[in-house]
């Protein structure tokens, strides 16, 4: 800024064109909530019990409590362990946290008689790496697992089927939709839930919408979760979003009374968002969300600001922040859907790093929502990371071998799957007669990459229909049957066995799951045993060899095929190598040279190699000598030797895979006068060069260094190919003095 | 841990054979040979009352104090229709009911389906909602 001229760093330049500068950036303004964690406003801990009521809490006397204190009073606080909890240092509570010797019980019993203020208190003694060992262990369930989001622009039924079907296959728990048009939920969640039992049963599906009509769509057996009960950290930004927590309570039980498993929202930044964040933090306010979350008797929340994403990472500290409150959740025996959902970074590196909070320790959810179509499909403004990323996220768990809760798929089975679910929701929307979907739309489903690649459809027709379903006697008993009927026998039993889960109610305990075989796995019979090394969950067995085994994977023997040829019939050993005496160059070659390879790494046959130095050498009028270094691969040793041998003093030594140098006599092995280290790049005229300006060496001319590109990819590419190239030639040392080579060529000069 | 709990859940492994649908219909008799000849309904395939409080009893004996009464309200609300369901969770949203009319409502649970437990957490929510304005005037 204090720059006069208008003339600009050409490095500041590229910088201000990287996405990261793309980001909104602030400074914290606690009076209207643009704080993250530490507002000066943010109540001190405290608690006083009255007769077995809380008289006062975090500095408030009863008759001042709003409806939150109110409702966090009598129904979050344990009272039996406040006093406790209250009296343990916060900076104790947090050790305790990290400490693997406290378990997870333990630390969940005091957590239970802590206020707001007071957790808020422990996170201000953590940094992320401690926060991440403590939601390694306060986590609910001992297996990691993931959400999908599944939408669409088009709300093609099709193509949702066939997105949930791939979902389910690549391994996700748990399948979110939502409506671009809120009259087509029905359909929407329909679509997701044919899917999904298509791709594997036992994947719960969800369908977001407003709350009514989310208890709709559960009465008739469309859903199995609901998840966007949001619940807010003040009265006012709570009655704005029109309800209280008694209002959120009773839809939950509500839900779990037509047994729908039920996840509350929440999340840093909304309060601030709608206006109404009282001066205090973020992370105080989501405290306070968290424990009317717990009063009500839901089992989870998605937290981890989800929609506000943005507007904590504008300030200091704000991914930190959002790790808080994955933890506090999980430290109140909260399911944790941990965000990681909507968009909340133009930077490729900043997005991912964020991720590794969550992704590391493990979470219930890793993501709520995996946007497993194209961020531009995605109607919950999310898109993260999409159908574009899942590469990366497969090679993410395979390099730390960490399970994130997604398999990779081969293209072959991902259409497969895609096909059959376009065709059973085909199959149920004829059966039930609603408006046909087509072969043509059934084929395009199963490419598809978006919306993008759909037909278009009678929308009119559609919403009539849904309209009609939501309103008639069809439920997920017709749903079953139509199935039946058309063939679908897997899909129908699937389903149908949804429902006789329904029935059971397993799946309404904390974070509980289905795995392929319908077996319930919650925090009751897969609680999490976290405690320390050798201990908790492991990503192994049969888990490990699947996300080891990516697509993209080779086997490394196939590496080396392409460079073995017919041995050089032109190349002879004539003798044991001597030392010369006149002004030539040796060209000492590795043990492997012409025989057991044939050809560099850059793809370039031996004996072109050969004829190209020669060819340099004779243009500077000098002869060349070949000789076979047999006791050693290395380069600089091959090189030192031809030095040695050469009656000039300049030798070249090649490796097979291509790698040369110029060496000197005299000079120490791993010192030279050229060294060509990067042989992918290397081409015959290189080569040619190489030879002249070693003869313009033993000729004592001034020399000019052979220019080379620098690709420095070549290695990031080429190195498993470099490994097993050397390997080979390695293979071929014998115990042997180096050969004198007879090379049946003559130079074109 | 405790044994009887272990030995509980999951319901659907250890109780399979006690399991009945809100409608009494036996789980055994939920299948696919049902549904094919579309003798089943939306009842048999929903949770009973006495299932809920089977799985509340297992979430307070894992520590899950609130949840478990979570889902004692819900064993309660199984009773209520669909549409009076929907309607009171209406009539409990803010700003919507005199404290009258929320007293009336818990009246209604109580002695209309039995939910005393759902009934005492609407008179609670009734004098918040007094004491916090979010009641409309009689």
């Amino acid at each position: 800024m204090t720059n006069k001229s208008s003339r600009r760093s050409k490095r500041f330049e590229a910088l201000a064109g990287r996405d990261i500068n793309r980001e909104t950036f602030i400074e914290p303004w606690p009076e209207v909530g643009l704080v993250v964690t530490d507002s000066p406003y943010d109540p001190q801990p405290g608690l006083r019990i009255v007769d077995g009521r809380v008289s006062e809490m975090d500095g408030r006397p009863r008759e001042q409590f709003d409806a939150l204190d109110l409702f966090i009073a009598d129904h979050a606080l344990d009272l039996a362990a406040a006093a406790e909890a209250m009296a343990t240092p916060s900076v104790e509570l947090a050790r305790m946290l990290v400490d693997v010797n406290v378990s997870q019980q333990a630390m969940r019993r005091l957590a239970a008689g802590c206020t707001p203020a007071k957790l808020t208190d422990i996170i201000r003694h953590m940094n992320v790496l401690e926060m991440m060992s403590g939601l390694a262990k306060m986590r609910v369930r001992r297996t990691p697992a993931n959400q999908a989001h599944v939408t669409n622009w088009r709300e093609h039924p099709a193509l949702l089927a066939a997105d949930a079907a791939e979902a389910a296959l690549r391994g996700f728990a748990e399948v979110e939709t939502t409506v671009r048009v809120a009259r087509n939920a029905p359909f929407n969640a329909l679509a997701i839930l044919v899917g999904t039992q298509t791709g594997r049963g036992g994947v719960l599906t969800q369908c977001a919408v407003e709350e009514a009509l989310g208890l709709r769509l559960a009465m008739k057996g469309l859903v199995t979760y609901a998840e966007t009960l949001s619940v807010y950290g003040t009265e006012a930004a709570f009655v704005d979003g029109d309800d209280t927590p008694w209002s959120k309570a009773f839809l939950a039980s509500a839900y779990a009374s037509r047994g729908v498993k039920v996840r509350f929202t929440s999340g840093t930044g909304a309060e601030a968002l709608m206006g109404n964040a009282e001066r205090c933090s973020m992370l105080y306010l989501e405290a306070r969300c968290l424990m009317a979350v717990r009063g009500a008797g839901s089992q989870g929340v998605q937290n981890g600001s989800i929609s506000c994403i943005a507007l904590p990472e504008s300030l200091p500290g704000g991914v930190r922040a959002v790790l808080a409150e994955n933890l506090l959740a999980s430290l109140l025996g909260l399911e944790v859907a941990a965000g990681n959902d909507a968009l909340a970074s133009h930077s490729q590196i900043r997005k991912a790093a964020k991720l590794m909070l969550q992704f590391i320790p493990g979470a219930d959810f890793i993501f709520s929502g995996y946007s497993v179509m194209p961020k531009r499909d995605n109607l919950f403004g999310g898109g993260n990371f999409d159908a574009e990323d899942l590469d990366d996220y497969n090679v993410l768990q395979r390099d730390m071998q960490v399970d994130g809760g997604v398999r990779p798929a081969s293209e072959v089975e991902v259409v497969a799957i895609r096909r059959e679910a376009a065709s059973a929701i085909c199959a149920v929307y004829a059966e039930l007669g609603f408006p046909a979907i087509t072969e043509e739309e059934i084929e395009a489903a199963v490419y598809a990459h978006s919306s993008d690649d759909m037909p278009e459809r009678d929308v009119v027709a559609d919403l009539a229909a849904a309209d009609a379903f939501l309103a008639g006697e069809a439920d997920m008993a017709a749903v079953v049957a139509a199935l039946h009927r058309a063939g679908f026998a897997r899909t129908a039993a699937n389903i149908l066995e949804m429902g006789r889960q329904r029935v059971a109610g397993d799946y309404l305990q904390p974070s509980a799951i289905f795995d392929a075989d319908f077996r319930v796995r919650s925090g009751i019979n897969d609680a999490n045993d976290y405690a320390g090394p050798g201990t908790g969950y492991r990503l192994a067995g049969a888990r490990w060899e699947e996300v080891q085994r990516i697509p993209q994977a080779k086997s490394p023997r196939s590496f080396v095929q392409d460079h073995v040829g017919a041995p050089l019939k032109k190349l002879a050993e004539v003798g044991p190598a001597k030392s010369g005496t006149r002004t030539e160059i040796v060209l000492a070659v590795g043990p492997a040279f012409g025989a057991a390879l044939t050809r560099t790494i850059g793809g370039l046959d031996h004996e072109a190699v050969l004829a190209a130095i020669l060819t340099g050498v004779a243009k500077e009028g000098l002869i060349g000598r070949i000789v076979r270094v047999k006791h050693t691969s290395d380069c600089a040793a091959i090189g030192q030797i031809a030095a040695e041998l050469s009656g000039s003093g300049i030798g070249i030594g090649l490796q097979s895979r291509g790698t040369t140098v110029i060496h000197k006599q005299g000079l120490a092995r791993l010192n030279n006068l050229e060294l060509f280290p990067q042989s992918p790049s290397l081409t015959l005229a290189t080569y040619e060069e190489i030879g002249r300006n070693a003869a313009r060496y033993a000729k004592g001319e001034p020399v000019k260094p052979v220019g080379v590109k620098i690709d420095n990819a070549a290695r990031l590419r080429l190195i498993v190919k470099t490994t097993l190239l050397h390997q080979r030639e390695t293979e071929q040392i014998r115990d042997e003095p180096p050969a004198e080579l007879f090379f049946d060529w003559e130079p074109e000069v | 841990m405790n044994e009887r709990k272990d030995r509980a859940y999951p319901l659907m492994e250890h109780a399979a054979d006690r399991l009945a649908a809100a409608s009494g219909r036996r789980l055994a008799e939920v299948d696919l040979a049902a549904a094919a000849s579309g003798d089943l309904s939306i009842a048999d395939l929903q949770v009973s009352a006495e299932t809920l409080r089977a799985q509340a009893a297992i979430a307070e004996d894992a520590g899950f104090r609130q949840l478990a009464e979570n889902l004692r309200c819900a064993a309660e609300l199984t009773a209520v229709p669909n549409a009076e369901l929907l309607a009171m969770y209406e009539t409990l949203r803010p700003n919507r009911s005199t404290y009258t009319a929320l007293l009336e409502m818990a009246e209604r649970l109580a002695a209309g389906y039995g939910a005393t437990l759902t009934a005492a957490f609407v008179r609670e929510a009734a004098a918040a909602y007094r004491a916090r304005g979010l009641v409309l005037p009689e």
